[in-house]
């Protein structure tokens, strides 16, 4: 067993952990913020996507103790059903969403993908890698497709990010 | 409530609140990950184990031997079950291959153990110290060499038919056919691949047992879970409040909740299991793979004078053929029809029901065989399906469809589409690198009719509560049985509460074939009809003549607000939906068609689909925003399952080898341009009082064929063999300028 401490959601937390315990499972098992959801454990799916280090990452991907000293922010951490995160509200005003599963990995990495577009990070599908990307219709369909939605609600999610993006400015 | 004769006037039809856009009501908890899914109930007495499940790694076999003393001494292990220590276990109604195999393995990762510890890690490290020797015998793995040898089949779910069905002579009318069309198609093994795994958590308290986990429907799980473990229905209750998606996979009582109770037992702990992904595909169910035949003779003016489908698919012993050809029954005229089934037995993973059994695979090769029998004609696609529309049952012609819009939906969608900008000359139009093509097809599943009950309670607040078993699989329940309830008793729908997906409340028709909403609602709507009856017996209305709208009660010149019925107590109203004949004396089906606009580069041959329009006619829509997604969805599943989507089978070994999401590739966001759905205006008062139909699967049957056919309206070549993918056709695409 191992100590590790992070931030998450802006809470320090101090856990022992078996050094094979994922940051998934640390969140989901030890921490009980299920709101990040195991879907497939391997990196295939999204569906476990939190952001670390301001970076979203698939938290089924890495170990536990390897986010010693980070600041992870998951589903929870955005926002409440009583307090939405603009997003969340999105999501739910555009119905990106059927069954639910997916939904707490697609908020996590859409909010990170409109900032990854505003700090310029370059994508596969921009024309010209000398301009700064923008939150095209593409630029965030080609972001967002580590993101697995088996229901199929991406044309849904794709106007929520829309609608945030635009409220941007 | 029975449902036997067409509905008359009712209070659904003021449409104050039901067929109105209202944002799902669950909508809020599953945006911030707040609702709770199987894994995730932690609300119990008991520290939880970890279960972990081993699958048997041949098709086929026996195992000669687990050995379980190191995994039985890795640190934190509790508990290994295996057949021998589970003891005898009967097998669900409902499930073909046992769920815990040996000494006999049925087939590949079949569950043969399950390995509970302290922790996940710990359970998962000792499962892989579980050591098996089997005796590998041979096994079926191939449907082509199978159905050469397998007999016609019949359609367990369909109307009553021989298995050979005819109507007039097919072959004489074939063979003097003027125009003839004479193809074959495949459809590979889909997996459902929902993105929540199946997952459970069994508790037991003495013999009662208690299982959150996830499932469509509740009570099939519930028995199939009493008489697999040997125990009343009474002492076992299911809790599947949230489910992370289903599409048919989840119908059915599967390993992890099976495991989790015996692993429960015998830890004397509350055990959790999830399924790990790379299992799913093995372990449970999928949609089986078809090859099929379709023969079409029409005379030269393009009326069809003859129509033939043959579909064989492949099961594990005991299991059901897959009924691709249900639609060719029901779908086109023509006087002279032959439909049959085949199925052969195969020692591949069980084959059963996923989103629109039988009309998704049947629906891709039929609409295909209409596009090139249309082509042949020199016919228009769309003109060519408008021509041979039937408003009867061809089988049975004295037997209307009690509503069927297909050639509004055809026309109206060419007409929003801008079909007539389509060059029927393939291959034709480019823009820049890219070859440009427009696909059409029909889309048809029939709707069903299930039993399906529900309690509703007025509480001395005033405040609604529904209580019933019916699932909410991402298809929109728990908004729409709220806005049911809302309209029936006259109140605002944030007034409604729906708690779902508990074997405690009364039985409903679950999710599947999309017969889930329209009768799950017509349930709430009869329990409302019994609650309104004591709010006014309560009152002193005449129930009869009551008007229930703004949370109040009306009668001839008096009102009342409706929480004064409950000021002495709550009131309640059970009741369920229940049918006469109007399905038999009409056929109630649903109708649609799509359209798809794609390019594909003239380069590389990746294909990337433009637009996609589907126009639906299915009943009232009781929620356009929740059906919409329902429909945009199935699209989604439709375009997977027409480029990409094959469980590619290992016919040596006998398993299917991409058993993950890697391997299994379903479309991502970057597949998916802007859908739209326009749906038509109908209600149909031989289906239920709701006036509804399903639509949940509308949405992918003929949504792959319109695919290919776009495909080939774009490059000029014709595939048949499901996924098109690159190494079918780039060998023939158009030169290069």
């Amino acid at each position: 067993m191992m100590p590790v401490r992070f931030k998450v959601n802006g809470e320090s937390r101090e856990l022992t952990l078996d050094p094979r315990t994922t940051l998934l499972d640390a969140l989901r098992e030890h921490l009980h913020l299920t709101g990040t959801k195991k879907g497939c454990d391997h990196g295939q799916c999204g569906a476990c996507t939190v952001i670390a280090g301001g970076r979203r990452i698939n938290a089924c991907l890495s170990l536990a103790l390897q986010h010693d000293g980070d600041a992870i922010t998951t589903i929870e951490g955005l926002g409440t059903p009583d307090k939405l995160h603009p997003m969340q509200a999105a999501f739910v005003k555009h119905d990106g969403y059927q069954c639910g599963y997916c939904t707490p990995g697609q908020v996590c990495s859409a909010v990170a993908v409109l900032d990854e577009i505003a700090r310029g990070v370059p994508s596969h599908v921009q024309a010209d890698l000398l301009q700064r990307p923008q939150a095209s219709n593409i630029e965030m369909r080609e972001r967002m497709s580590g993101n697995i939605c088996r229901c199929g609600a991406y044309s849904n999610i794709a106007e929520a990010m829309a609608d945030v993006a635009g409220g941007r400015g | 409530m029975k449902f036997a004769t067409p509905a008359g006037a009712n209070p659904i039809d003021r449409m104050a609140i039901v067929g109105r856009a209202h944002p799902r009501i669950d909508g809020p908890l599953k945006t911030t990950g707040t609702a709770p899914y199987a894994y995730e109930h932690q609300h119990l007495e008991s520290k939880l184990a970890y279960g972990c499940i081993v699958g048997a790694a041949v098709a086929k076999g026996r195992i000669t031997a687990i050995r379980v003393h190191e995994a039985r001494d890795a640190p934190g292990v509790l508990a290994i079950v295996t057949a021998q220590e589970a003891g005898k276990l009967g097998k669900g109604k409902r499930n073909t291959a046992k769920l815990l195999g040996g000494p006999e393995v049925d087939h590949y990762h079949q569950a043969i153990a399950v390995v509970v510890a302290e922790t996940f890690e710990q359970a998962r490290h000792a499962a892989g110290l579980v050591h098996v020797d089997y005796d590998r015998t041979e096994g079926r793995f191939d449907l082509a060499t199978a159905l050469e040898k397998a007999e016609l089949a019949i359609d367990p779910n369909a109307a009553p038919a021989p298995k050979e069905n005819r109507v007039g002579n097919f072959e004489e009318a074939f063979a003097a056919a003027a125009v003839k069309l004479d193809a074959s198609y495949t459809t590979p093994d889909h997996s459902h691949a929902m993105m929540e795994p199946f997952a459970s958590i069994a508790a037991w308290n003495g013999d009662e047992l208690t299982v959150w986990t996830s499932n469509q429907m509740i009570d099939w799980g519930r028995t199939d879970l009493a008489i697999t473990l040997g125990i009343p229905k009474e002492k076992v209750r299911l809790i599947s409040p949230y489910v992370g998606g289903g599409f048919g996979g989840k119908l059915f009582l599967r390993a992890d909740a099976l495991l989790a109770a015996l692993g429960a037992r015998a830890a004397g702990r509350p055990v959790k299991i999830a399924m790990p992904r790379p299992l799913m595909a093995n372990n449970t169910t999928h949609r089986p793979a078809t090859r099929q035949r379709i023969r079409i003779g029409c005379d030269a003016g393009g009326t069809i004078t003859a129509i033939g489908h043959e579909s064989g698919s492949g099961d594990q012993p005991g299991g059901s053929p897959e009924a691709a050809v249900s639609q060719t029954r029901l779908l086109y005229a023509g006087a002279n029809r032959l439909t049959t089934l085949r199925l052969a037995e195969l020692d591949l993973p069980e084959g059963n029901a996923m989103r629109a059994p039988g009309e998704a695979s049947g629906m891709m090769a039929l609409e295909i065989a209409i596009d090139e029998m249309a082509e042949k004609l020199g016919m228009d696609p769309v003109a060519f399906r408008v021509k041979n529309d039937t408003p009867v049952d061809p089988e049975k012609p004295q037997r209307r469809f009690s509503e069927r819009q297909l050639v509004r939906c055809l026309e109206e969608g060419a007409e929003r589409f801008g079909w007539s900008r389509r060059n029927p000359r393939p291959g034709q139009v480019r823009d820049g690198r890219w070859l440009v093509g427009f696909g059409v097809a029909a889309a048809f599943r029939n709707h069903l009719d299930m039993p399906s009950g529900a309690r509703v309670r007025l509480g001395r607040d005033g405040h609604i509560t529904v209580e019933t078993d019916m699932t909410d699989i991402g298809t929109g329940s728990y908004t729409i049985i709220a806005q049911t309830a809302a309209e029936m008793m006259g109140v605002p729908v944030d007034e409604v509460t729906v708690r779902l997906g508990d074997s405690a409340f009364p039985v409903s028709a679950g999710s599947g074939g999309q017969f889930g909403a329209a009768n799950a609602t017509a349930g709430v709507y009869a329990a409302c009809v019994k609650l309104r009856d004591a709010v006014a017996q309560r009152l002193g209305f005449n129930s009869a003549e009551a008007v229930f709208a703004d949370g109040r009660v009306t009668g001839g010149n008096r009102s009342a607000a409706l929480r004064e019925a409950a000021a002495a107590g709550e009131l309640a109203g059970e009741d369920k939906i229940e049918f006469g004949d109007l399905s038999k004396t009409y056929q109630l089906s649903t109708f649609g068609s799509h359209f798809v606009e794609l390019g594909v580069d003239s380069y590389t041959g990746i294909v990337r689909l433009r637009r996609m329009l589907a126009v639906c006619a299915a009943g009232r829509i009781l929620n356009p925003v929740s059906a919409r997604s329902q429909v945009i969805g199935a699209m989604t599943m439709g375009a997977g399952s027409a480029l990409m989507e094959e469980l590619a089978v290992d016919k040596r070994f006998g398993f299917f080898v991409n058993h993950d999401l890697a391997g299994y590739e379903v479309p991502v966001h970057a597949d998916i341009p802007h859908q739209e759905v326009i749906f038509l205006e109908e209600a149909d008062d031989k289906a239920n009082p709701m006036k509804a139909k399903g639509v949940g699967e509308l949405g992918l049957c003929g949504f792959g064929a319109a695919v290919a056919n776009a495909v080939y309206n774009a490059t000029g070549v014709r595939v048949r063999d499901y996924p098109i993918t690159l190494d079918k056709y780039l060998d023939r695409l158009p030169p290069v300028d």
